[in-house]
């Protein structure tokens, strides 16, 4: 990707993404969104609207869910990043992965991962959220597949997975 | 077999790739050496185009190229006319197709008119800001009515006017009917519907390997084969050349059709031209002007009707906004045209539409294509009558629904598929009565409504019906192979946008195979894998080329039991194939495995028997001579705040029948997400054009999609008519549920605000817009 900066001054970054350290020189108006895919390879971020609204681009920003379109990569410099790749694998997904999937919480899977990430700090802060917390919380993300109703399923799931989880082991401080 | 897997709620195959973010859309193909390309578009809606001044542009750093129509040489051609005329007698038809780069005047705000090529997309569209190009502004053609004025400015210069197309359509007698109606209502209805939005843009890749002489594209379209049939032949290369894939796409809807769209076009030309691979990616605000809308029509219509709630006939003159091409030809007003007659017995009907030329961004299918329009003038006028005699609003629905019996039925009117508008089954009184019994009907009316209107609320119900002619052909093909692992692989012509292909049409095949779903691998939307076909659209991919896997399936099991019957020396009645294997009947011991069949039928050595087909495989094709009718009910109850008129849905029911279902978990999603986009359209979602052709409101801030707070749980149930016409008995559902939320919700909110006089003729319904109708503003 070394000509596709032809010209243009560059800075050095240096961003911890998912737990491995990533050094680029890049140009200051590179967002956030295309250094994670296009820079790192890490294309499960998908990118939908590049004006904030979608959530489709959404990771995590030193444990906050934020909008990669509306970052320049360098804003992130001595950041910690957190995408979907850092969940599960098809053969082990996360247990919100797995709520999705059996709930059938997505259908094209293009806004998926921004939901997952959206989902993750929310989950983590609300343990048993009712309906309408759920349908606030996903307010932010855009679908234009599921009409949201299995999304909802997904998370009252996960939640309760999660509260299982917990209940079964009391000292796990919730997964990682 | 052991256990029936057709019919079945089985979470989907393809989800674990797409949860971790490993499934591949086509802007995660980044090859090396990959210059990227970026449009400049029109500002204006109307232009004459004066000059173009590529200079300084091509003299930036990182720029490779930059191109106009003249510098496509023969290579600049209008596009295909993708759907020809239809067969009806004396239409009028007028096709202009889209151009891949715009020469000599522009036709709409958003229209391509230079391409520039660099290192990267922010370079190509930093260059963009260095091209001088002189655009003499001619009046824009917004208005549909206006656009037929004789002083309009005209789009195609080269026709008398802008009209695109007329089409009368009718059968039996209105003239008569309307002399005899005891009643005659005619208004007239707008109806404005919204565009796909996919959360995915579109996207195109195009590489040429020069040394293998061999093009592959990566295309996000929901056509990869007509696509790749158009391509070679405009790129002059032959169809085993290029390869067109469609990976994972962000959704469909109907845009990302076979369109030809000028980015696809040109993509693998430049990919040609300069030896480097090309990709191209729609950006969001690209994507409001030019990918295709779908928008207004404008319906005069009339319904005679007897004074026991009979109705007599139907007399409809609608204008389609075509917007500046027509290149998918008459679909979406001749869906309009025959959707209309519903599931309701309309013996006289006479019908016309004209299509006009405008200066707006081009109109082709897009959820429902058209049959909303229909459903909402029908719907509508049902309702009007209802309420002017007196008659209950389900119960004149009742009194006019075509009886079991009445099927196969053919209207005698030429459908989007050119066949004559058949039914080929239906059911409608049990889906109705089902809807009314959920919803608590009778109930609310009587007792809910007027203790809550006694509470000051005002609330309301709505219950509308429709019919969809769904899985229409030409035909899809399949192609099933045990391989000697055992797995089965199953290859498709169609394209997936998030149907859930991989798990269903698995589930076809499995059912037949013995093997578990999670054995069935299925390929959609690759050339290279699959290379005959039409693609997903219009409802159609679970009939058309789900009944090509079923199909296939037979035959490989016949090839299975006929070996297994050589190598176990059983006979083939006495044989089963369940687990993976074949078993001789009631002699566990005695079994061979699928992969150890498909070894021997492909051997190494000696002699096979004439006429021997090697591999267990087999590859069919289905074509249904007519499509098959999917039906239903919706209902829903509504509450509006009549200070701030938001409409608030209390409830939603969904009562529906698509024949046999393959996989109720993946019907229910298609019916919620229907739901939600038809809310959005109701509600929300409206394309605003100012009076120059300026597209106002293109970005997600402007243009509203429906959050999780604003759809309801959707409750949805079935009853099951299967289809006649195909082995798996199946009916199309994806658009289904889109189809009628508009003139529910117009139906629900008048209820709930029950005011005399107040009609509801239109569809999209702000909370602004119901405040005028309420307030008597700008009535009409």
């Amino acid at each position: 990707m070394t000509d596709s900066h032809a010209g243009q001054p560059t800075h050095d970054v240096t961003v911890e993404v998912n737990g491995r350290r990533e050094q680029r020189a890049v140009p200051a108006r590179l967002l956030l969104s295309d250094f994670l895919r296009h820079e790192l390879g890490l294309t499960g971020t998908h990118v939908g609207c590049e004006h904030g609204v979608c959530g489709a681009c959404t990771v995590l920003v030193d444990g906050e869910a934020v909008r990669s379109c509306l970052l320049f990569a360098v804003q992130a410099d001595g950041a910690e990043v957190t995408t979907v790749e850092s969940l599960g694998t098809p053969e082990n997904l996360h247990p919100l992965q797995e709520a999705f999937r059996a709930t059938h919480g997505l259908q094209c899977g293009f806004c998926t991962p921004g939901f997952l990430m959206s989902l993750l700090p929310f989950l983590e802060e609300n343990s048993d959220p009712s309906e309408t917390e759920i349908r606030e919380a996903l307010s932010g993300n855009l679908c234009r597949c599921t009409g949201y109703q299995n999304i909802v399923e997904a998370v009252r799931e996960a939640a309760r997975a999660a509260r299982e989880a917990a209940d079964a082991t009391p000292l796990s401080g919730g997964r990682s | 077999m052991s256990t029936r897997l057709f019919g079945k709620r089985i979470p989907r195959q393809e989800d674990a790739r797409l949860l971790t973010g490993r499934a591949l859309f086509v802007d995660d193909v980044d090859l090396p050496d990959a210059l990227h390309v970026a449009f400049l578009r029109s500002d204006f809606a109307h232009a004459n185009i004066l000059s173009i001044d590529t200079a300084t542009a091509a003299a930036r750093p990182g720029v490779h190229g930059v191109f106009t129509a003249d510098s496509l040489g023969d290579y600049w051609q209008p596009g295909p006319l993708l759907v020809p005329p239809p067969p009806i007698d004396g239409i009028e038809f007028h096709p202009r197709t889209q151009v891949p780069l715009a020469r000599g005047k522009v036709r709409h705000t958003g229209e391509a008119i230079v391409a520039v090529v660099a290192e990267s997309r922010y370079l190509a569209e930093d260059a963009l800001a260095d091209l001088y190009v002189d655009l003499d502004p001619l009046p824009a053609v917004v208005d549909l009515e206006g656009a037929l004025a004789d002083d309009a400015a005209r789009l195609h210069e080269d026709l008398p006017s802008n009209l695109a197309a007329r089409a009368f359509q009718g059968k039996g007698d209105y003239d008569t009917a309307r002399r005899e109606a005891d009643l005659v209502l005619g208004r007239r209805f707008h109806y404005d519907h919204g565009i796909a939005a996919s959360m995915e843009n579109r996207g195109v890749v195009a590489h040429w390997d020069e040394r293998l002489e061999q093009m592959t594209i990566w295309d996000t379209t929901q056509a990869p084969i007509p696509i790749r049939n158009g391509l070679a032949a405009m790129l002059g290369l032959a169809e085993s050349q290029v390869q067109v894939i469609a990976p994972f796409i962000g959704g469909g809807f109907g845009p990302k059709i076979m369109m030809y769209y000028p980015e696809e076009v040109l993509v693998p030309w430049l990919a040609m031209r300069l030896g480097r691979p090309i990709k191209w990616i729609e950006d969001r605000q690209e994507n409001f002007f030019a990918t295709t809308h779908e928008r207004a029509q404008i319906h005069d219509a009339e319904l005679a009707i007897r004074s026991d709630g009979k109705i007599l006939g139907v007399q409809d003159r609608f204008l389609h906004d075509s917007g500046a091409y027509s290149p998918y030809g008459l679909t979406v007003p001749i869906n309009s045209q025959c959707t209309l007659l519903g599931p309701y017995d309309i013996p006289n009907y006479s019908s016309e539409f004209r299509c006009v030329y405008t200066t707006k961004t081009l109109v082709t299918p897009y959820r429902g294509a058209g049959r909303q329009h229909g459903v909402f003038v029908i719907e509508r006028l049902l309702d009007l009558a209802a309420r002017e005699l007196g008659i209950d609003r389900v119960e004149i629905r009742r009194r006019n629904l075509l009886p079991p019996d009445a099927f196969p039925l053919d209207h005698g009117i030429i459908y989007q598929d050119f066949t004559s508008l058949t039914y080929d089954s239906g059911n409608y009184l049990p889906a109705l009565e089902k809807a009314v019994e959920t919803i608590g009907y009778e109930q609310f009316l009587a007792e809910e409504q007027p203790r809550l209107r006694r509470e000051g609320k005002a609330v309301g119900i709505g219950l509308v019906n429709y019919v969809e002619g769904t899985g229409i052909g030409p035909y899809e093909g399949a192609r099933v192979t045990v391989g000697a692992s055992g797995k089965v692989n199953v290859a498709t012509g169609v394209g997936t946008q998030g149907q859930g292909h991989f798990t269903s049409f698995a589930q076809v095949v499995a059912e037949q195979l013995g093997v578990e779903v999670s054995d069935v691998r299925v390929t959609t939307g690759d050339t290279r894998e699959f290379p005959w076909g039409t693609g997903t659209f219009a409802s159609r991919g679970a009939v058309v080329a789900g009944n090509a896997c079923h199909a296939a399936a037979l035959e490989v099991r016949k090839k299975i039991l006929k070996l297994a019957s050589e190598v176990l020396e059983a006979a083939e009645e006495d044989l089963e194939i369940r687990d993976g294997k074949v078993f001789v009947r009631g002699v566990p011991t005695s079994a061979v495995s699928l992969g150890e069949l498909a070894i021997r039928a492909n051997p190494m050595r000696g002699a096979v028997a004439p006429g021997t087909e090697p591999g267990l495989e087999a590859t069919t094709y289905f074509g249904p001579d007519h499509g098959s009718t999917a039906s239903g009910t919706h209902a829903m109850i509504v509450e509006v705040d009549t200070e701030t008129f938001t409409v608030e849905i209390k409830r939603y029911v969904v009562v529906h029948d698509c024949g046999k279902v393959i996989n109720p978990m993946i019907l229910d999603g298609q019916m919620h997400g229907g739901v939600a986009q038809g809310i959005g359209n109701a509600f929300f979602e409206q394309i605003l054009y100012d009076e120059d052709g300026q597209l106002l409101n293109a970005s997600f801030m402007d243009y509203l999609l429906p959050t999780a707070t604003d759809v309801p749980t959707i409750e949805t149930d079935h009853v099951e008519t299967p289809a006649p016409l195909n082995p798996l008995g199946v009916k199309g559902a994806g658009e289904a549920g889109a189809i009628p939320v508009g003139p529910l919700f117009a139906q629900a909110v008048e209820d709930a605000l029950h005011r005399p006089g107040l009609e509801i003729l239109e569809i999209p319904l702000s909370p602004n817009r119901l405040f005028e109708l309420f307030h008597g503003e700008e009535q009409e």
